[in-house]
């Protein structure tokens, strides 16, 4: 079978990467897919799911994509399966199939104790879900979860995130007894506890008593305790939804889950299952990354290929409520003749058990609590020889890091997307040289993260020097470079070079040089040496187009204006014909400027209240907003005026990269916040920042920083954020690539400048004040001194005569350059449309 | 093999004084109706078209001075392809390479005499 219609029954985590797979492999476009989903809203990021109790919107979490060639039908639940007549039944009609695909997932378990069905008594799957719980808790103020397994500790540190007083009740002796044994549940423990959850441990919930309301007010538990909770969430578990499949007739698993071979095949050969719903041989997986790979497996047998599951890695790390948990491999030592190590150091409260076969030379499998950065090594390493001397594994910060070099082939570096060192290696000698280049070509580190740190050590142990050298003429970074500037107070480029240098400089370091020197607030960048080290367009305070003329872009703080200054910019470009648009940044650029005409336009524009606006520099360019809650009925908050505010405060910072900002009104964001370097979003009761954003080359959605911040606390953070951005990127890498590149990623950033880890804060907050304090507008400046003025005449022997080789032609009513015998000669656009009437 | 002829003008022409150009900064000059990227190195004058022979706009004045393996050089600000400024050879793309011209300093004026290759 090569082709046909093709229904995927669930539209979850797995269906979905089974819809994306197969869209991959049939790049002929055989297969016409329909998906059958029960819920109303496209496939979302289910592992991320209490994200959404942190700000992080419905939206964020989708995993859609859309392909042509798949129909989704949303809210559509499929009602049964008639193998007969090879078609699926839904409330809205028939799908015929060739092949069906099962991806129903899972639904959790629910005890059979009085009183779960009271209100107030919650799941913890969907969005909806969560949605109900944070609807439930508002006034209320305890909680209480079934369940201290994984899932019950999110819900337990969601519970806590609302507010409520929460306690956990597990029929285990231990949290997280799948994954973790004995001692390391106790370590959990008091992590868990420290933070105020109570555990109640050993014993069953008996009971759940309605209050006055009606709804759920107490649990009653084995031991005759009884809890107060206004809320319960139940997370005991889950069983897999394999309903269908059963009235279908299809075999299942003896413990549930529809049957499937190593192909993923049901019983009936035109029918896979894949993810939570399928019993692999006999096995249920509650992970993602098994769900993942059975899809791939049945996007492969559609499209002709033998792929079988390769079994499963069950290893897991996470961090719940802000502690590290990992477990791989033989985590409780069932192997016969096993052998445990095991540290625990109660002052760093870290535990970590290391399972070794009877030799001690062959790794099982582990549990590691409070400190889990041994975990990419150790769980590649499974199955396969230590790395290093068990102790040296399992101390803080021991040795594990180091030794990614020392993995088999065949040892799975990224278990989420099933990556080896053996793909890695390859990626490496087909010329990836960066982690960057090594996730593109791999996937390996797109999901989880967690490899990252092991994909730079393999690219250190393939002998791929990752240089930090600027240029021929400096052998340190910028960040380097940035800090011997500050520390040694070097205050030219002639001074760095000869001593931390050689040769004259170049087109490279020269700007870097000329940025660094800015940012710490060296005088006007037109003064003295710094000049010859801007590129022209700093040089020239102005962008260099293609036909050698320049272009204009006054400030417009927010993209606010007044009508009296919307007129001298008319008349200025009508004066100088110079071709006006309006920016992507809500300001106005106008084109077609000789160096010559620079100051004469500038004297109007300052004459009329306007100054610089950066459009030039590596430097804040614009902070967009909407309308905001002025005038939009929408709006919750002065977008307008935080973004003057902002745009005013940064004006004129020079950085690594251009900085662009904006800010948003509501959570509608029209302002498109989240394509920004720092984006602003206003909630009811102040701002969401998000960091990192992108447009341009490769775009990239800013990542929720920190939520609900009044406007005093947003400023500070955004202070601290621009100046260590500042200070430790690379030369023209923007914030999103900063932050990707950063290890440990937000965190660290968040532990920087909001926990001052690195004791830096007090010193970035001095550095914004001065810049803030040092301000002046470059342009005001520059047509003050006759010294900085003298460098805008086209020719220095002849200062009257206009550059002839700038010249124009009309298009649409304005000038466009014509560029003199250049092969790229552009030709205008002609369609035959309308032309705009003037 | 082409064969390059290179005409060089008789005169010399007085452009400006030395200490209106700028240390590793360049200007533009108009000798004759041709325009001329001068520079001024620490220890050296130069001077090539200023125009730029890959997009033929005329903006190698207003390019970034610097070295290359000990070779004085100026980056075109439009694109960066590098040109060595004793030879007028770029050292990014072979083959391509802009016209150099003679300069001298005479009591403290600096002077330009045209050369022409075709």
């Amino acid at each position: 079978m090569s082709g046909g219609n093709v229904v995927v029954i669930g539209n979850g985590m797995v269906g979905q990467r089974f819809v994306d797979a197969l869209r991959d492999r049939d790049t002929q476009g055989r297969w016409r897919v329909t998906v059958l989903a029960e819920e109303s809203r496209p496939a979302y990021d289910r592992v991320r799911l209490s994200a959404y109790f942190d700000g992080v919107d419905a939206d964020e979490l989708s995993l859609h994509t859309p392909h042509d060639g798949v129909e989704l039908r949303l809210g559509e639940p499929a009602t049964g399966v008639d193998r007969a007549r090879r078609v699926v039944t839904t409330a809205a009609g028939e799908h015929p199939y060739d092949v069906l695909v099962l991806a129903t997932g899972s639904y959790p378990f629910v005890p059979p104790v009085a009183g779960v069905d009271l209100p107030g008594v919650f799941v913890y799957r969907t969005l909806d879900d969560l949605t109900a719980i944070r609807e439930h808790a508002q006034g209320r103020s305890t909680g209480a979860v079934i369940g201290g397994g994984l899932l019950g500790l999110e819900a337990a540190n969601a519970l806590r995130l609302l507010g409520l007083t929460t306690s956990v009740v597990e029929f285990a002796p231990r949290l997280m007894p799948v994954q973790v044994d004995t001692a390391g549940g106790a370590m959990l423990r008091r992590y868990v506890e420290e933070l105020g959850v109570t555990c109640h441990l050993g014993v069953a919930t008996t009971a759940l008593r309605a209050g006055p309301d009606g709804a759920v007010a107490a649990l009653e538990l084995a031991d005759g305790a009884v809890l107060d909770a206004d809320l319960v969430v139940v997370a005991a578990g889950i069983r897999p939804r394999d309903d269908l499949a059963r009235a279908a007739g299809l075999d299942v698993g003896p413990r549930g889950g529809v049957a499937v071979d190593t192909a993923c095949r049901t019983s009936d050969e035109r029918i896979y299952a894949v993810g939570e719903c399928a019993a692999v041989e006999g096995t249920c997986y509650g992970l993602v990354a098994p769900g993942y790979a059975m899809a791939e497996v049945v996007a492969d047998r559609l499209v002709g290929g033998a792929a079988t599951f390769p079994g499963a890695d069950t290893a897991t790390k996470l961090k719940l409520l802000g502690v590290d948990v990992a477990s791989f491999g033989d985590a409780h030592g069932t192997t016969p003749g096993c052998l445990d190590v095991t540290w625990i150091d109660p002052a760093t409260r870290v535990y970590a058990k290391l399972v070794l076969s009877d030799d001690a030379k062959t790794l099982l499998g582990g549990v590691l609590v409070g400190d889990a950065e041994a975990y990419p090594t150790l769980r590649a390493s499974v199955g396969g020889p230590l790395p290093a001397p068990p102790l040296a594994l399992l101390a803080p910060e021991g040795a594990a890091g180091a030794t990614a070099g020392a993995l088999p082939a065949a040892a799975q570096v990224c278990s989420c997307n099933a990556v080896t060192r053996a793909d890695i290696d390859t990626a490496i000698a087909g010329g990836c040289t960066d982690v960057p280049a090594l996730k593109a070509c791999t996937r390996a580190g797109t999901s989880c993260g967690s490899c990252v740190p092991m994909l730079k050590q393999l690219l250190d142990a393939a002998g791929v020097v990752q240089s930090k050298a600027l240029c021929e003429h400096f052998d340190v970074s910028r960040q380097e470079l940035f800090d011997i500037v500050r520390v040694r107070g070097i205050r030219t480029f002639s001074r760095l070079l000869a001593e931390h240098g050689r040769g004259r400089g170049c087109d490279t370091c020269k700007p870097v040089v000329a940025s660094i020197l800015a940012s710490l607030g060296n005088g006007h960048i037109l003064d003295g040496e710094q000049a010859s080290l801007q590129d022209t367009n700093d040089h020239f305070l102005a962008n260099l187009q293609r036909d050698g003329s320049y272009s204009v872009v006054p400030r417009i703080p927010g993209g606010e204006i007044t009508p009296e200054k919307l007129i001298v910019i008319g008349e200025v470009a009508r004066d100088f014909n110079l071709y006006t648009k309006i920016t992507g940044g809500q300001r106005i650029d106008l084109f077609g400027a000789r160096v010559d005409q620079l100051p004469q336009i500038w004297r109007r524009l300052v004459d009329a209240g306007f100054e610089s606006g950066h459009a030039y520099g590596k430097a804040l360019r614009t902070v967009k907003s909407c309308v905001g809650s002025t005038w939009c009925r929408y709006g919750v908050q002065d977008s307008v005026g935080l973004a003057v505010a902002l745009e005013l405060r940064y004006r004129g910072l020079r950085a690594p990269h251009k900085i662009k900002s904006a800010v948003s009104g509501c959570a509608r964001e029209c302002a498109e916040a989240r394509s920004k370097d720092f984006g602003i979003i206003a909630t009811e009761t102040g701002w969401n920042l998000y960091v990192g954003g992108n447009g341009g080359f490769r775009p990239r959605h800013a990542d929720l920083f920190a939520t609900d911040l009044s406007t005093e606390a947003l400023i500070q953070l955004i202070d601290r954020f621009l100046m260590y951005y500042i200070r430790t990127a690379d030369r023209l890498q923007r914030t999103a690539a900063w932050i990707e590149a950063m290890e440990g990623g937000l965190d660290h950033l968040r532990a920087v400048i909001v926990d001052d880890s690195l004791d830096l804060c007090a010193e970035l907050d001095a550095a914004m004040a001065r810049h803030v304090a040092a301000y002046s507008d470059e342009w005001r400046d520059v047509l003050e001194d006759p010294e900085r003025l003298r460098r805008f005449t086209s020719f220095v022997n002849a200062p009257e005569v206009p550059d002839p080789s700038i010249t124009f032609v009309t298009e649409r009513g304005q000038p466009v350059p014509v560029v003199g015998q250049s092969p790229a000669g552009r030709q205008p656009v002609a369609l035959g449309l309308p032309e705009v009437r003037r | 093999m082409s064969i390059t002829t290179t005409t060089i003008a008789l005169r010399w022409t007085v452009v400006c004084p030395l200490d209106r150009l700028d240390p590793n900064r360049g200007v533009a000059a108009l000798v004759d109706g041709v325009q001329v990227a001068l520079f001024r190195t620490a220890d050296e004058l130069f001077a090539i078209d200023n125009r730029d022979p890959v997009t033929g706009a005329y903006v190698l004045s207003r390019g970034i001075v610097g070295s290359r393996g000990g070779l004085p050089t100026v980056a075109s600000p439009l694109h960066k392809q590098v040109y060595d400024l004793r030879t007028g050879d770029c050292l990014d793309l072979p083959g391509v390479s802009v016209t150099r011209h003679e300069v001298r300093c005479r009591d403290g004026m600096v002077e330009v005499r045209l050369r022409q290759e075709g």
